[in-house]
């Protein structure tokens, strides 16, 4: 097996973008993500691998620069925290809408606004629902560990080159900034001129040869019926998406009275809750959902005839408990315990809300 | 076994890299760990923590709101996590600027001059291993021979020459570590 590294999530994504054949990162710093640029610089890929590591002059700028790498056919990334990747959004619409692959990093924190640095999963509808205009769709994936953090990132560029779309690792200060121990995955090697030509030479701007016709990377169709056309074809391509690619993890749900859904940090904070639970006798199971989207809608549905109720738990307002509740049909009650602006919930507080709110009922 | 731990003092006494080397030794015995580190605005005012958890099994939350042990190194962190500790649990402090002692019975607490010692060694550096080698003394959850190899993962490989000295500094800290309160 595999050396044991402690490292941040910060750290684990950078490593991660180096070993798995990562072409160019683009980005501008933030906390608490800023350890991701830190950790690139420091290690010098640009002499081993080749891989270029940019500070752009803002966020703005690091979306577009990703745009262009990614309408290359290259591997692509970029990380900010929630102001950062607001600043982003138009250019993550662009490159939805000229179906390219990209990988985003949203190490979220508190808002809205400049809000603060402290953890949050606030942006669940930025990332889920839209923040750039018009009908697309990110896959979304929510790591819970830095093992993940690790993981998710050759996961994404495969994902993203699979469908030709952004994908976006939605993780959070809590496991940003957090050390635990991490196997790290193969080093894969760059894709060459040649390969990238074989592979995606198709779509890509690899440069014409004569015995084809060019590439156009655009987003723009002013005819309204063919842009009608292109949506549906977006449509279709989501429609797979959600068939194929829906991740979740699931603990102790089978005979559960009583389900937690939560993503990220707080499934961690709601896994002891359960254990606490647990302990007094409470039959509580953990639902994950490791992709935000494609949601697990299934696979809650599935829980329900068992299941006497659900507590959603998030570090925001309440964002994903719609989609809970999208999935549940009205047919047991979804309650929802969350800290926002930063707080963290802890344990004996999901505990507590899990008591008071559903088993009281 | 698990012990859910909080060292909290002052940015620059060392606290992170402590935290850090205390989780690369439970690794080291193969171990799961986190290490949490403050970062938010009570940082930026001079102070730091960081929640460090060592588990036989898989780590749940990595936030606590009780710990086991605290290793407390200034006031402010006194007066914020005595009363965090789990009834029954462990306090290990270093008197040098603390004003008003803890308090509580319910708890073990010991006191470390680790400042001080510190200051005899002529090395200020050496301040987080001598706290580090009380707390060892008191939770012996780490063997040493797992300290030292954890080091040095800990350590960029220019400051390995450090490492006995680090490695005495510990030993001292296990020497000097006082008894307060003993349930």
């Amino acid at each position: 097996m595999a050396e044991k590294i402690l490292m941040k999530g910060n750290e684990a994504i950078a490593v991660a973008a180096i070993r798995c054949g990562c072409d160019g990162y683009f980005g501008y710093p933030i906390t608490p993500q800023s350890e991701i640029l830190e950790t690139l610089t420091e290690m010098r890929p640009w002499d081993e691998t080749g891989m270029v590591v940019l500070q752009a002059e803002s966020e703005t700028a690091s979306i577009n620069m990703v745009y262009g790498g990614g309408a290359c056919g290259k591997k692509v990334m970029t990380s900010s925290s929630s102001p950062g990747v607001s600043l982003m959004c138009e250019g993550i619409s662009y490159i939805a809408g000229a179906e390219l692959p990209c990988l985003l990093v949203n190490v979220v924190r508190g808002g809205p606004g400049l809000g603060t640095i402290q953890p949050s999963q606030s942006d669940y509808f930025q990332a889920v629902k839209g923040g750039g205009h018009g009908d697309y769709k990110m896959i979304v994936l929510a790591p819970a560990s830095v093992q993940e953090m690790n993981d998710f990132v050759d996961m994404g560029f495969e994902l993203a080159f699979k469908y030709r779309n952004p994908v976006m690792i939605l993780s959070d200060g809590i496991i940003g900034q957090m050390m635990e121990k991490v196997e790290l995955s193969p080093m894969k090697p760059r894709w060459t001129d040649e390969e990238i030509k074989k592979l995606h030479g198709s779509w890509a701007t690899t440069g014409k040869d004569a015995d084809r016709n060019y590439n156009l990377i655009t987003s723009l169709d002013l005819d309204a019926a063919r842009q009608e056309k292109f949506n549906q074809k977006l449509q279709a391509k989501y429609r797979e998406i959600e068939k194929n690619e829906v991740r979740v993890e699931q603990t102790l749900c089978d005979d559960a009275e009583y389900l937690i859904v939560a993503y990220g940090s707080s499934a961690r904070v709601s896994q002891k809750a359960m254990e606490l639970a647990h302990e007094e006798g409470i039959k509580v199971g953990l639902l994950r959902p490791i992709t935000l989207y494609p949601y697990p809608t299934a696979q809650i549905q599935a829980l329900l005839p068992h299941l006497k109720g659900i507590l959603t738990v998030e570090m925001s307002a309440g964002q994903m408990i719609e989609d809970v509740r999208l999935a549940v049909e009205g047919k047991v009650p979804v309650e929802f315990y969350g800290r926002a602006g930063g707080m963290i919930p802890s344990p004996e507080e999901v505990l507590e809300a899990i008591k008071t709110k559903l088993v009281k009922k | 076994m698990k012990e859910e731990i909080i060292i909290a003092g002052f940015g620059g006494q060392g606290v992170l890299s402590m935290g850090k080397i205390l989780a690369y030794s439970g690794i080291m015995q193969d171990q799961e760990v986190t290490w949490m580190p403050s970062y938010g605005p009570e940082m930026r005012g001079g102070t730091a923590n960081v929640t460090v958890i060592l588990s036989d099994s898989n780590i749940s939350s990595p936030i606590v709101n009780t710990y086991d042990t605290a290793v407390i190194l200034n006031q402010q962190s006194l007066d914020k996590f005595e009363q965090m500790v789990k009834p029954g649990g462990y306090l290990i402090y270093d008197p040098n600027g603390i004003m008003h002692p803890p308090t509580r019975k319910d708890i073990n607490v010991y006191k470390i001059e680790a400042a001080e010692e510190a200051a005899a060694m002529k090395n200020a550096r050496f301040f987080n291993m001598i706290v580090l080698g009380g707390f060892l003394k008191v939770k012996p959850i780490v063997k040493m021979d797992n300290v030292i190899k954890g080091l040095k993962k800990s350590l960029p490989e220019r400051h390995h020459g450090l490492i006995p000295q680090n490695e005495e500094a510990i030993k001292r800290g296990m020497e000097i570590v006082q008894e307060v309160n003993k349930l």
